[in-house]
């Protein structure tokens, strides 16, 4: 177990490597120039050539990656080339919301599509099941940004029980904290309840039908016991595979959900950086999204073992 | 008062293409502490049977209907919650399936004790330790050991000793065992069958039996119930059966058991089997059941549906030319 924990994270390193080969060849590949941005409108070429030569964007494509590559090993994410700010620095400060934000989802639709999955299988056909396939349907296609907004206006505008839009430190108290995240919650959610209700509910229904199953019947067990121990501990590996695939998602819309509620934090951080052309800090978010979704995707492995005791490592 | 009284049985299911009378008027019994056999070939409705008594049918789209009184309660007016009491508790089940009956990722210690504490209210640990001593009783090596472990790390015949300690944790006054060695090897067979003789002189549980193994039947069984196509067509103490068979069904099923040394006589006989299929469940058939597969049948088994006629004492065949215990000695 230990020694495969090892071998796993080590794997870690050749994947974000590409990952950062690939996103700095994007970029590098992509139109736009920060030079130009920073010299503004009325500067002349010499200038947007000072410029460049200053932040060394003029050296070859190769030097470049690797000196990136170089202080990322020496655990430097570089300087930002607007703020002037180190990347590590302006990471640490956007953290806490987008954290905030994708745990509070995770939880939450974890324990609302999970419920929905396990009914909708138990009451296969009847309205539940359909109510429960209906909104899954509508949660794969109305966008986030659709639903965020709609939400804002019900909840907040209308009936004045939520805040619009901001975020509050944890530091401040959990209400204050938790009342700004329950809309910006449900509608990054909404995909992912739909993709852990969907995959709960095929899921279950396959397990029902094992004679395990009606074993625990023959037992005397009551419907909740059957439903909620024994066939959802069946079920669990494939729900638990989604909930970590789903974590791209999350990160996915939390771009977008932070801009709708103007939540500061690394979402909003990398679209501003994409529209200053601000290299290193994009080249940074988007290692570290890439790592917090390898180390996930790691641990929902390490979970399977909890759930059924065939798997071993 | 019989223990257990099956009355006109019948379960239906409702399928796209017609209602399928899986049992169609079943009636038997079964007295404290007696083993009865239920015996048919394939598809004849015996597990369905079983399954009625527990109402582990799904309705929709079974529908089961009739009378089943345990010790005097009709089990089909009982509510959920009193049937949950009943099963695992006073009436429990073994399956064919030991491979796939227990829940792959609990502890067999685990699947022992939940009946324990569901139905006799023992804590975890009190649980344990008598799934501990269950294992022992039903002849597993090691039992403190095994009641940590899971399923797929004990070979088939231990699953199905962990599925009978499991039927027999809280005492059961019937056990209902649907081909429980079926799927075993014959050597595992012989073990479980003395396992569950001797549990069942330990214990004291009336024990109803379904297979379609005669031999099984001989070894274990006082009395027998032969189904045939979701009806019960001969019942009677078990050495009559076999040696005074009424109905042609069940000759037809003894004459298709291989006699032991029977290639050593010289005569390589072709073992006898009845010819055709058990007709489809979903159309009325009028008259005998068994009319298009019986080599004696005429015009009036097709027209005429026999009623169950005591034959001899204690000996009931549904065949119109059944012969009746004075008339086989003339």
């Amino acid at each position: 177990m230990f020694a495969y924990i090892v071998r796993r994270v080590l794997a870690t390193i050749p994947v974000m490597a590409i990952v950062a080969l690939f996103v700095f060849s994007l970029l590098y590949i992509a139109p736009g120039d920060p030079a130009a941005v920073i010299a503004g409108d009325q500067a002349t070429p010499d200038d947007v050539e000072r410029i460049r030569a200053s932040l060394g964007l003029d050296r070859p494509y190769l030097v470049r990656f690797g000196a990136w590559v170089w202080d990322i090993a020496n655990g430097d994410l570089g300087v930002s080339i607007f703020t002037n700010l180190p990347v590590s620095t302006m990471i640490q400060q956007r953290i806490e919301p987008t954290l905030s934000l994708m745990i509070v989802t995770l939880i939450l639709a974890v324990s609302i599509a999970v419920p929905m999955g396990v009914m909708a299988a138990w009451r296969q056909g009847t309205w539940i099941d359909r109510a429960v396939m209906g909104f899954a349907v509508l949660g794969f296609s109305v966008p986030v940004f659709v639903v965020g907004y709609v939400l804002a206006y019900i909840f907040a505008l209308e009936l004045d029980w939520l805040p619009v839009q901001g975020y509050t430190p944890l530091s401040r108290g959990f209400w204050p904290w938790f009342e700004n995240l329950i809309l910006p919650s449900v509608a990054l959610g909404s995909v992912y309840i739909a993709l852990i209700a969907r995959i709960t509910r095929a899921t279950m229904l396959e397990v029902l039908q094992q004679d395990y199953i009606r074993t625990a019947r023959a037992k005397g067990l009551n419907q909740s016991g059957i439903l909620f121990l024994h066939a959802l501990k069946n079920a669990a590996v494939p729900i638990i595979t989604v909930i970590g695939l789903g974590i791209a998602l999350l990160i996915g819309g939390a771009v977008v959900t932070e801009s709708v509620f103007a939540i500061p934090g690394l979402g909003r951080l990398t679209v501003d950086a994409i529209l200053r052309r601000d290299y290193p800090v994009i080249q940074g978010v988007v290692l570290l999204f890439s790592f917090i979704y390898v180390l996930v995707n790691l641990a929902i492995d390490l979970a399977y073992t909890l759930f059924d005791p065939r798997i071993r490592y | 008062m019989a223990l257990l009284e099956v009355d006109a049985l019948q379960t239906h299911f409702r399928t796209p293409d017609g209602i399928n009378r899986a049992v169609d008027g079943v009636s038997f019994h079964v007295n404290a502490g007696e083993t009865l056999a239920i015996v048919g070939e394939s598809g004849c409705g015996k597990s369905v049977t079983a399954m009625s008594i527990l109402r582990l049918i799904p309705e929709p789209p079974g529908k089961i209907a009739g009378a089943i009184r345990f010790n005097g309660k009709n089990l089909l007016e009982a509510s959920d919650k009193e049937m949950r009491a009943i099963r695992g508790n006073e009436i429990s089940m073994i399956f064919q399936e030991p491979m796939t009956s227990l829940n792959p990722v609990l502890t067999v210690g685990r699947q022992i004790g939940e009946t324990l504490r569901l139905h006799q209210g023992l804590s975890a640990q009190a649980a344990e330790d008598r799934a501990v001593e269950m294992l022992n009783l039903v002849g597993i090596p090691e039992a403190k050991r095994r009641v940590k472990e899971y399923p797929h790390q004990l070979s088939g015949g231990m699953r199905q000793r962990v599925m009978i300690a499991i039927a027999l944790a809280c005492n059961p006054k019937l056990l209902i065992a649907d081909e429980p060695t079926t799927a075993l090897d014959v050597t595992i067979q012989a073990q479980i069958l003395d396992l569950m003789r001797d549990l069942k002189h330990r214990v004291g549980a009336a024990i109803v039996l379904i297979t379609h193994d005669l031999g099984v039947v001989a070894e274990v069984a006082e009395r027998v119930v032969v189904m045939y196509a979701g009806k019960k067509v001969e019942e009677a103490p078990v050495h009559a059966l076999f040696n005074s068979p009424r109905h042609p069904y069940t000759q037809g099923l003894l004459g298709s058991v291989p006699k032991l040394g029977s290639s050593l006589t010289g005569e390589a006989t072709r073992l006898a089997e009845i010819p055709g299929l058990v007709p489809s469940l979903k159309q009325k058939i009028p008259g005998c059941v068994f009319a298009s597969r019986c080599p004696h049948a005429t015009d009036l088994c097709t027209a005429v549906a026999p009623a169950l006629e005591e034959k001899a004492p204690g000996h009931v065949a549904a065949c119109h030319y059944a012969l009746r215990e004075g008339a086989l000695a003339a």
